[in-house]
C-alpha cells in the first residue's frame, strides 16, 4: 500500500515531463511546412481581411465594405453571379447526362476509362487555349461561319462570344468534366439491389429514381453546385482572355486586377474589401460543398 | 428492367457532351491549319522560332524546375513526419494543401503583393521572382501533396524506418536513401502536375509582371493568332501525352510490387 502510493507521484511526474517534451521534437519537423504556409498563404489572405476592416491608417471600419455598392462593382457582382449559376446549371445537366450515361447508363468500359481521363485533363483545361478553342469556333471567321456561309446566315460573336453569353458558353465547357469527376463516385454508389428491391415492390422506374435515387444523390448534387458555382465565381484568366478591358461589367476578378494594377476607384481600401468580399462568397459555397459531402458520405457509409 | 442493356438514352446523352468537348477542340485544329489561302502547317514549324518564344518557354520550365524542387524538399519530409509521427494531424495539413484549391490565385498575389509591400520582395525583379515561385508553390501544393501522400500510404514506413535506424541510418540519410527511391513515382507524379500548371499558369505572373509562357502567349495571340493557337494544342497533346506516360510508369510499378508480394 505504503509502496503504491509512493510510486505513483514519480511515474505522474515522468509523464508529464515526458509528454510535452515529445510534442515538442515531433513539432519542430513540422515547421519548415509551417513557416512556408504561414508567409505565402496565411499571412497574405489574412493581410486582405485586415486592410478590408481598417482605414489607410489602421482603424476598424466599415467604410470599405460599404463602398461596395459602387455601381461598377454591383453590375460586376450581378453578372458573375448570375454566370455563374447558370454554367453551374449548365454543367451541371450536360455533365450529369455524361456522368449518367458512363455509369448507369452502362456504355462500354473503353468509353467510360476514356470520358475519366479526358475530364481529369479538360477541367484544367481553362484559360488561353480554352478561348481560342472557341474563337476558333465562333469567331467572326470561325469553324461554324465558314460552315454556315453557304446558308447565308451567320453568327454574331459580339452576341455569342465577347460578352454575357459568351461567357456562359465557355464556361459551360469545364464545368461539364467538372462535374463528371465528382459525381461518377456518387453513382457508382447507387447499388443495383436498391433497383431490384423497388421493383419488387412493384415500383417503376420513374417511381425508383423520384423515390430513392435522386434522393439518395441530392447532398452529392448541390455539393457540386456549389463547387461548380465557386469554380466559375473565380475564373480569372478566361474571362480577361475572352472579354479584354470590357470585362469589367461581366468578372468581378477583372474588377479585382484593374484595381491591382491601376487605382481604378481612387480607394486602395475598396479593392481589398472587393478581395474580401470574394474570399466571403468562396467560403460560404465551400461550406455548402463540405456539408452536403458529408451527407453524401453517410449515405454511402451505410450502403456498405 | 434489364440494367445490363446500354440505352439508347445513354448513347444520346453522351454524344451531347462529346459533341460540346470534342467540337472546339477540332476547331481548333482545324484554325491552326488553314489560311485564307488553303491548308498549311506553317503555324507549328513557325512558331518555334518566332522571337521571344525560346525565352518565354525557358524562363517557364526554369520556374517549373525549381518549383518542383521546392515542393519536393518541403513536401517529402513534411508528409513522412506526418505520417511517422503525427498521423493526427493529417486533417490539419490537409486542410492547409486545400486552401489553394478555393483561394484564386488573384487574390493569392493581391494578398502577396500586399504582405510583403515595402520589403525587398516587391522592389526588385529578382524579389518578384521569389514571389512567384512562392505562389506557384502554393497552388501546385493540394497536388503534389496529395500525390506523396497516395506514394506514403503504399509504402510501409514504419518498418522501412526502423530498419534503417536499426541499421544505423540518422534521419537525413533515412529520407535520402530509403523514403525517396521508394517514392519516386510518386514525386514523379506530382512533378508532372506541378510541371503543367506552371506551364499554363498566367494570373500570378502577370500581375508580377514576369516574362512567362503564358502571357507571352496571350501576346502572341495579338500578332499571330494562328501560332498561338498551334502552341496551345502542342502544350494540350504535351499534358495528354505526360498523364498516359506517368499511368504507365505507375502501372508497371504497381504490377513488380504486386509479382515481389507474390513471389
Amino acid at each position: 500500500m505504503a509502496t503504491t502510493t509512493t510510486r505513483q507521484p514519480v511515474t505522474a511526474a515522468r509523464n508529464s515531463l515526458q509528454l510535452p517534451f515529445s510534442i515538442s521534437i515531433d513539432w519542430v519537423g513540422l515547421l519548415p511546412f509551417l513557416a512556408f504556409v504561414m508567409v505565402f498563404l496565411i499571412l497574405p489572405a489574412w493581410s486582405i481581411v485586415q486592410r478590408a476592416l481598417t482605414d489607410g491608417t489602421g482603424t476598424l471600419t466599415l467604410s470599405n465594405l460599404l463602398n461596395l455598392t459602387n455601381p461598377t462593382i454591383a453590375q460586376a457582382y450581378r453578372s458573375t453571379i448570375l454566370v455563374s449559376f447558370i454554367t453551374a446549371i449548365t454543367g451541371a445537366l450536360i455533365g450529369g447526362g455524361l456522368a449518367w450515361s458512363i455509369t448507369v447508363g452502362n456504355l462500354p468500359a473503353w468509353i467510360r476509362s476514356a470520358v475519366l481521363s479526358f475530364s481529369g485533363v479538360a477541367a484544367n483545361f481553362a484559360g488561353l487555349p480554352l478561348v481560342f478553342a472557341f474563337v476558333a469556333l465562333l469567331g467572326r471567321v470561325g469553324l461554324l461561319n465558314q460552315l454556315l456561309r453557304p446558308t447565308g446566315a451567320a453568327i454574331d460573336p459580339q452576341t455569342f462570344l465577347y460578352g454575357f453569353w459568351g461567357l456562359c458558353i465557355v464556361y459551360t465547357y469545364f464545368q461539364i468534366p467538372l462535374l463528371v469527376l465528382i459525381m461518377v463516385p456518387a453513382l457508382d454508389g447507387l447499388r443495383r439491389e436498391w433497383v431490384e428491391a423497388s421493383e419488387n415492390l412493384g415500383a417503376t422506374r420513374l417511381q425508383y429514381w423520384r423515390y430513392v435515387g435522386i434522393p439518395i444523390l441530392l447532398p452529392s448534387i448541390l455539393g457540386a453546385l456549389a463547387l461548380l458555382f465557386a469554380n466559375a465565381f473565380s475564373t480569372y484568366v478566361t474571362a480577361s482572355a475572352l472579354l479584354g478591358a470590357i470585362g469589367q461589367t461581366f468578372a468581378v476578378t477583372i474588377v479585382v486586377a484593374n484595381q491591382f494594377r491601376t487605382d481604378t476607384f481612387g480607394d486602395p481600401g475598396l479593392g481589398y474589401a472587393l478581395a474580401f468580399s470574394m474570399i466571403v462568397v468562396i467560403a460560404i459555397t465551400v461550406m455548402i460543398y463540405t456539408y452536403s459531402r458529408n451527407r453524401a458520405e453517410r449515405w454511402l457509409r451505410r450502403a456498405e | 428492367m434489364n440494367r445490363v442493356r446500354t440505352s439508347p438514352l445513354a448513347w444520346a446523352l453522351f454524344s451531347i457532351a462529346f459533341v460540346y468537348l470534342v467540337v472546339p477542340l477540332l476547331a481548333m485544329v482545324w484554325a491552326s491549319l488553314t489560311t485564307p489561302r488553303g491548308w498549311t502547317v506553317n503555324a507549328y514549324t513557325e512558331v518555334f522560332s518566332t522571337p521571344g518564344f525560346a525565352e518565354a518557354l525557358l524562363f517557364s520550365v526554369r520556374s517549373g524546375l525549381i518549383t518542383i524542387v521546392i515542393s519536393t524538399a518541403l513536401v517529402v519530409p513534411t508528409a513522412y513526419w506526418v505520417h511517422l509521427r503525427l498521423p493526427h494531424l493529417r486533417p490539419l495539413i490537409e486542410f492547409f494543401t486545400l486552401i489553394p484549391l478555393v483561394i484564386p490565385p488573384i487574390l493569392l498575389t493581391f494578398g502577396l503583393i500586399r504582405f510583403f509591400n515595402g520589403t525587398p520582395l516587391t522592389n526588385s525583379s529578382q524579389g518578384l521572382y521569389v514571389l512567384l515561385l512562392g505562389g506557384y508553390v502554393v497552388i501546385s501544393f493540394p497536388f503534389f501533396y496529395r500525390s506523396i501522400d497516395a506514394g506514403l500510404q503504399a509504402i510501409n514506413l514504419r518498418v522501412l524506418t526502423e530498419a534503417a535506424q536499426s541499421l544505423g541510418a540518422g534521419w537525413g540519410r533515412i529520407l535520402w536513401n530509403v523514403i525517396l527511391p521508394n517514392l519516386v513515382v510518386a514525386i514523379l507524379n506530382g512533378s508532372f502536375i506541378t510541371f503543367s500548371i506552371v506551364l499554363g499558369e498566367f494570373t500570378i505572373s502577370s500581375l508580377l509582371s514576369q516574362p512567362a509562357f503564358s502571357p507571352y502567349m496571350l501576346d502572341l495571340s495579338y500578332r499571330e493568332a494562328d501560332q498561338a493557337t498551334a502552341l496551345s494544342i502542342i502544350s494540350f497533346a504535351f499534358t495528354w501525352l505526360s498523364i498516359v506516360f506517368i499511368s504507365i510508369i505507375g502501372n508497371r510499378r504497381a504490377g513488380a510490387a504486386r509479382r515481389a508480394l507474390t513471389r
